[in-house]
């Protein structure tokens, strides 16, 4: 499953963060930002249009993400503990 | 050790963005600042002076921009990485890095303390935040923090009288201490599983969030609430900045009225009278009328900013903004416009993104001013009948469509500068929405007075060079004796709207128009008041000049012209306070070109198309 699939105020936990093309710099900001391998994330507010941006809460901090960059992460199958 | 001792310790305060860094630099160098730019960009450049009373020594410390990893991906952050390695041309290594970290968000922030940590220099690590801490029963182990990280680590409370004391004490300790560069971890060491080593040995948390923002947040962001409270919000905004500045712009306008007039008396009437009334006070007084409107933009805006509530209306937003090719950023810079592109410009220092920057400032000019505003109303109070079209007024329909007319101008030219974009890599917008904070009144203070000198210095001086040469091209060369005509007429600015007058006779100008088009460079209003002039009209103010000349330009002028000037001020890039203030905030003089030549493009064109097409229809 991936970011933008999972349901509001649904806790899950991080895989990892995927790489759309070369030199990713996006996706190597996320990894800084939290996105990593075992760290839980959840989408605690979702934009007024579209649904867009997503809020995500990855450890201590939120952070607004576009669909097509919460679409690099990954997510672990089954739910959270 | 008495060269060290001679030279001044410069220290540099590093940390993520949100991290109470500022308002730590705050109190620590109180007022004693000063803001300028990196050398080469538009990166601002925040130093001070810190004083230690216990030890008698003085620092430099310098106040570097918000990061979120040294691998930088903005402009600003590449400053930080620089500066920290001791890299930046022109800046100095600083001798101490101070890496201050939210006590209540340290899962990302000891992260980035990590990675500065292993460039090796001395360094301290500064705990902020502590009382919000406290109050969300987040226990943090400093002694065990110091000694895992093997760094020394203090407490602060950047918002409370003294609670940078024991930071300056370490300080102090520090400096009088030779340093051994090392680093402390491997190579590529996972930096991650580090931190979370760290928060397991030190940090206990009851909670990931704070109870207050979850609250607030369900309100602020909710789809409909939220966008009803934005509304409000940004009602009050403009509200203030176009209401509330008003009387204080009268006031100064009066004050330099008055201020002129006592000049004025004790010079001999002459070209030097002139220069000094007309000219010098004349131009200062256009200069700091703006104040009162950027200073109550900027009260909210850093209020807005400080309490966190800024990047939520980001939130709110982006998607809007982002089919037109800006970010959510730019909602407030480009709502302020309709006020006063200045002060609209300068917020943009609020949009991180560069691109998403530029695009905002080139497009704030299309929102249409209050100083446009005396030229709608003498236009359409001469041209369209007072008469009302089912529920609406016409007069009000036609004001309402130069409104829109702007506005969708601005859309398309930021979408299409988004088509046409080299650069055509995905901009992230990765907005962090930190917790809410009640702002500190030091800190919006110290802030307001850095824009309003920020404004006076660097934009203050443009406008009175350019009004000066205005000045003397209005006023020179001097009516012949016996002359008939008003003296406009025979000054170089008359001469050049002579010359104008063959360019835009197809967009149905007359030489009249050309002429009251060259004293509105200094501001938009004043070619009302210069139509009265050249229309040898008396008049005391704008309200008088709109009166006297409604007959004259409804008889003498057809629909078709009126029309097209109407158009023309919904572009006109005619008003040099606003290409002054968009080459100071891009520091590029092609941008500030660029700015000038497609507004006065897509004014000329729609212009002539609007003249050629009402003739058509018979309005000729």
């Amino acid at each position: 499953m991936i970011l933008t699939e999972l349901p509001s105020r649904t806790p899950a936990i991080v895989d990892a963060v995927e790489d759309h093309g070369p030199q990713d710099n996006i996706a190597r900001r996320l990894r800084e930002l939290g996105f990593v391998n075992g760290e839980e994330v959840e989408v605690v507010a979702k934009g007024p249009l579209g649904a867009e941006p997503l809020l995500v809460q990855v450890g201590f901090t939120r952070f607004a993400l576009r669909r097509s960059e919460a679409a690099r992460v990954r997510l672990r199958n089954g739910a959270a503990s | 050790m008495s060269a060290a001792e001679a030279s001044t310790l410069r220290l540099a305060l590093v940390g993520n963005p949100n991290c109470g860094k500022t308002a730590l630099f705050n109190q620590l160098t109180g007022s004693r600042q000063k803001v300028a730019n990196y050398a080469g960009v538009t990166v601002e450049r925040k130093e001070g002076r810190l004083h230690s009373s216990a030890s008698g020594r003085s620092y430099a410390v310098l106040d570097l921009p918000g990061a979120y990893s040294l691998h930088a991906a903005s402009l600003d952050e590449a400053v930080t990485r620089d500066v920290c390695r001791g890299f930046y041309p022109g800046e100095p290594a600083p001798d101490v890095l101070v890496c201050v970290v939210d006590a209540t968000n340290l899962r990302l922030h000891l992260r980035f303390a990590l990675e500065v940590r292993e460039l090796g220099k001395p360094m301290i690590l500064a705990v902020n935040m502590m009382d919000a801490a406290l109050r969300r029963g987040i226990a943090i182990d400093l002694a065990a923090l110091e000694r895992e990280l093997g760094v020394p680590v203090v407490e602060t409370i950047a918002v409370k009288h003294g609670g940078a004391r024991a930071l300056v004490e370490r300080i102090d300790a520090v400096a009088a201490q030779p340093h051994e560069p090392r680093t402390h971890l491997a190579e590529g060491a996972d930096l991650h599983a580090e931190t979370r080593r760290l928060l397991s040995l030190a940090v206990a948390m009851p909670t990931r969030t704070a109870k207050i923002d979850d609250a607030l947040d369900r309100w602020l962001l909710h789809p409909v609430f939220g966008l009803l409270a934005l509304i409000v919000v940004m009602f009050l905004i403009f509200q203030a900045v176009y209401a509330w500045a008003t009387p204080m712009m009268d006031m100064i306008e009066a004050g330099t009225g008055w201020l002129g007039e006592q000049a004025g008396g004790l010079l001999p009437e002459g070209p030097l009278n002139s220069l000094l009334v007309d000219g010098i006070i004349g131009g200062l007084g256009g200069v700091v009328v703006f104040l009162p409107q950027i200073l109550i933009l900027f009260a909210f805006i850093l209020a807005l900013e400080e309490s966190g509530y800024l990047p939520r209306a980001a939130f709110l937003l982006d998607r809007m903004m982002a089919s037109a090719g800006l970010s959510g950023r730019s909602f407030i810079p480009l709502l302020s416009s309709f006020a006063c592109a200045i002060p609209g410009i300068m917020a943009t220092r609020s949009i991180q993104d560069p691109r998403d920057r530029l695009a905002t400032i080139l497009v704030a000019p299309l929102m249409t001013c209050s100083a446009r505003l005396p030229v709608y109303a003498l236009l359409i109070g001469a041209f369209v009948p007072d008469e009302k079209v089912g529920i609406f007024n016409q007069q009000g329909l036609v004001l309402f469509g130069l409104y829109a007319a702007g506005i969708a101008s601005a859309l398309l030219v930021s979408w299409v500068m988004k088509k046409w974009r080299r650069d055509k890599g995905e901009h992230a917008l990765l907005l962090e929405l930190p917790s809410y904070r009640i702002p500190h009144p030091r800190d919006l203070l110290i802030g307001l007075y850095e824009r309003a000198m920020i404004f006076l210095k660097r934009v203050g001086g443009i406008i009175l060079a350019l009004t000066i040469l205005l000045w003397f091209l209005l006023n020179f060369p001097a009516p012949p004796e016996g002359a008939m005509g008003p003296a406009i007429d025979y000054s170089f600015a008359g001469r050049i709207g002579h010359a104008m007058a063959v360019f835009f006779a197809p967009l149905g100008f007359n030489w009249q128009i050309c002429i009251a088009l060259i004293p509105g460079l200094a501001a938009r209003e004043v070619a009302v008041a210069s139509l009265a002039t050249i229309y040898a009209l008396s008049a005391a103010d704008d309200d008088a000049a709109i009166q006297a000349l409604t007959p004259v330009i409804s008889d003498g002028w057809s629909l078709a012209t009126a029309l097209s000037l109407l158009v023309w001020f919904i572009y006109a890039p005619m008003c040099i306070s606003t290409l002054a203030t968009i080459k100071r905030e891009t520091n590029s003089w092609k941008q500030m070109g660029f700015a000038t030549f497609y507004l006065f493009a897509l004014a000329y064109l729609a212009s002539l198309v609007t003249y050629q097409v009402a003739k058509a229809l018979g309005a000729g």
